[in-house]
């Protein structure tokens, strides 16, 4: 599904990705945990393809195609959906017209015939349904107003409509509580399948009991230092990040 | 010391040539030609505006008009029936229709009668005095813009709205500039809304791209006590225009007044607004939005007069700017010292999309009164990346996002519209603009 060779990026001369590799195959839950710092957030806006970044080397291959090329809504025409830690608020924007904007804008990317407006409803209605998400908030601005499980919540419901193929949660759990992180978790798994990927960034154990990953693997100075299983994670809840610290420095 | 003599641009010396000869050509009794006389001794002694005129730094009106141009005279019926091909903004709008074609209001275009309102025609009264006796008392800065118009005004419409009328639909006054030969227009319309009444009036200015016109408009309203109204206009004149319009508004106690003016495609344009609160409770709001390309200037100019207490006022004003387009906010705002417990909070926002845009912002707030709560604001920048990337990452190619983020931006003006059909209008106006941007 994804697969990153060598990957070198720095922000503004600060280098931040060292030669990273990393494997994602078909229906795979992998999580990349590490401490405050490890280049997370940074892998998660270079593979979605924010502007900011300067990537010296490397690749980013979804099935095959070297996704470093194409430009951000390209992207996630062809399957990569990046579900932000810190979801933005666009006023004046209903959510309903921004997620019908999306839809028939990835539709046309790739071809496929506009959705009908009732045909649209139905799913935006069913899948506001499984998140607990009311009508009135989808009359709203996107994301004005909303707390943070909410607009955690809205990232789920955009995933979950726009149907991609290979999802990165960055840090989906940060300032969610114990019930809403369950809803945000049930959303997540009702997702997948043997078809479709995701890459759970996160720095504690606690979101991995809800979503259980098939790998994981361990971040520090920018690179994959450690993978492993599941297991993984539940040591460097015991163990802290202080032995990776140093150990790729 | 030797007084100055100033020297006369072209313009200038062929609007003072042609003054006396439209003085007996133009309609209007003793009492209008003295007014006509006054208001053209005060420009005769100023001359056009320029960057050291404070009120017009940013809008040089001594370069920008070159030359004055002859009078539009009254349409044929050759010039109506082209007219007719003019798509109209408001065609899905319900409402009371008056034409006014090359400052010329059109009896055959127009709706005859309105219940509760008195309607008549500019031009007659003018010569006969009736229905204009606050003609002049709204819009009454010492200001060259209005004064040409007042000096020079050929026509338009007065409407006297009675005391306690509820207008079941706005009153749409369309404005078209006809020909393929550029003119000088004035036009005027007088509104007096009784006690306890209220109305929406909208105005739509358009005219034929290419051809540089001049306009000099002038709207009174006078707005009795308790009354409610919204007036949207519509500034869509060709793209070779030269617009100035003025609209002077004298508020009496507790009444809610609301005015947008929208700016889409003529060269050079100024708006200015001139409010006085004379009554205690007053709520005024006044916008605008203006959508600007190519080397566009448009100035929106605001002179808000608190002069009783308890007064509130709020401006709201739009830009997105592209190309080498140059975006104007003045907004003076007086609270004087009778007027305790005004509210008053102004903000200009503007949205740059090229390197070359230009957005000149300039609050002014004079406070006498101690006990007020007035704040002002302007911000002015790119479209914002972050919201961009966030967008794109769903999908919308970037054009799209940001015909999307901008149509935002807008709507936060056009939200105070009132009137479904009217807001809807406009924001079709806005997508039309937003679309031209996007296939560029």
């Amino acid at each position: 599904m994804l697969e990153i060779r060598n990957l070198h990026v720095s922000i503004e001369d600060k280098k931040i990705l060292n030669g990273l590799n990393l494997t994602v195959h078909d229906g795979e839950v992998a999580a990349i945990m590490g401490p405050n710092g490890s280049g997370k957030s940074t892998l998660s806006y270079v593979i979605a393809g924010k502007e900011d970044y300067e990537i010296h080397d490397g690749e980013i291959l979804l099935d095959g195609e070297n996704v470093l090329e194409m430009e951000p809504d390209a992207r996630a025409a062809a399957g990569i959906f990046l579900a932000f830690q810190y979801p933005l608020e666009i006023p004046g924007v209903a959510t309903m017209t921004f997620l019908k904007a999306a839809m028939q804008a990835q539709r046309k990317a790739r071809g496929e015939d506009e959705l009908s407006t009732a045909e649209f409803m139905k799913r935006v209605r069913d899948q506001a349904g499984h998140l607990g998400i009311p009508q009135d908030m989808l009359k709203r601005g996107l994301n004005v107003g909303f707390s943070g499980g909410e607009k955690k919540r809205m990232e789920i419901l955009q995933m979950a409509l726009l149907e991609p193929k290979f999802c990165i949660l960055d840090e989906t759990d940060s300032g969610l509580d114990i019930d809403a992180l369950k809803i945000v978790s049930e959303g997540v798994n009702r997702l997948r399948g043997k078809d479709r990927s995701f890459l759970v960034i996160t720095h504690y154990q606690r979101l991995l009991n809800y979503i259980v990953p098939d790998t994981v693997h361990v971040m520090a100075h920018g690179q994959v230092v450690k993978s492993g299983g599941k297991e993984l994670a539940l040591e460097l809840e015991a163990n802290g990040y202080a032995d990776y610290k140093t150990l790729a420095a | 010391m030797s007084d100055v003599t100033p020297i006369r641009t072209p313009a200038e010396s062929a609007l003072i040539a042609a003054f006396p000869a439209a003085r007996k050509s133009l309609p209007g009794n003793a009492h209008v030609i003295a007014l006509r006389e006054a208001a053209f001794n005060r420009f005769e002694a100023k001359g056009l505006p320029h960057r050291r005129v404070e009120e017009w730094k940013y809008t040089d009106l001594r370069t920008a008009m070159r030359d004055a141009l002859p009078l539009a005279q009254a349409p044929q019926a050759a010039t109506l029936a082209a007219l007719g091909h003019v798509a109209d903004p408001f065609a899905q709008l319900d409402a009371y229709r008056i034409t006014i074609v090359d400052g010329h209001h059109v009896p055959s275009l127009s709706v005859d009668a309105i219940k509760g309102v008195t309607l008549r025609d500019l031009a007659a009264s003018l010569s006969t005095g009736d229905g204009i006796a606050s003609l002049g008392t709204m819009a009454k800065a010492d200001d060259s813009a209005l004064a040409l118009n007042a000096a020079f005004m050929q026509g338009g419409v007065v409407i006297e709205i009675a005391k306690g009328v509820a207008l079941d639909k706005p009153i749409y006054l369309r404005f078209l500039v006809s020909g393929d030969k550029p003119h000088a227009i004035y036009p005027r319309v007088l509104v007096t809304v009784g006690e306890g009444a209220s109305a929406t009036l909208i105005e739509a200015h358009q005219g034929a791209d290419g051809i540089a016109y001049q306009v000099n408009g002038v709207v009174e309203i006078k707005a009795g006590a308790k009354t409610h109204i919204q007036h949207v206009r519509l500034n869509a004149h060709g793209d070779a225009a030269i617009d100035l319009s003025s609209l002077g508004t004298d508020l009496g106690e507790a009444a809610e007044f609301k005015s947008l003016n929208f700016v889409m495609r003529p060269a050079l344009t100024r708006h200015q607004v001139f409010a006085r609160f004379s009554g205690e409770h007053i709520k005024l709001d006044v916008s605008g939005a203006a959508l600007l390309k190519g080397k566009q200037h448009a100035d929106s100019t605001l002179y808000v007069d608190h002069a009783m207490p308890h007064g509130e006022s709020r401006e709201l004003f739009k830009h997105v700017i592209d190309d080498e387009a140059v975006g104007v906010f003045q907004g003076k705002i007086v609270v004087q010292q009778i007027a305790q417990k005004t509210d008053g909070r102004m903000m200009s926002q503007a949205i740059l999309l090229s390197d070359d845009a230009t957005m000149n912002n300039k609050p002014e707030l004079e406070i006498f009164a101690d006990d007020v709560a007035c704040g002002h604001g302007a911000t002015c920048g790119a479209l914002d990346e972050d919201l961009l990337f966030y967008l794109r990452a769903r999908g919308l190619p970037k054009p799209e996002a940001e015909a999307l983020m901008l149509a935002a931006f807008v709507g936060e003006a056009l939200e105070k519209i009132e009137n479904d059909a009217v807001r809807e209008a406009l924001e079709a106006q806005t997508q039309h603009w937003l679309l031209s941007r996007a296939i560029k």
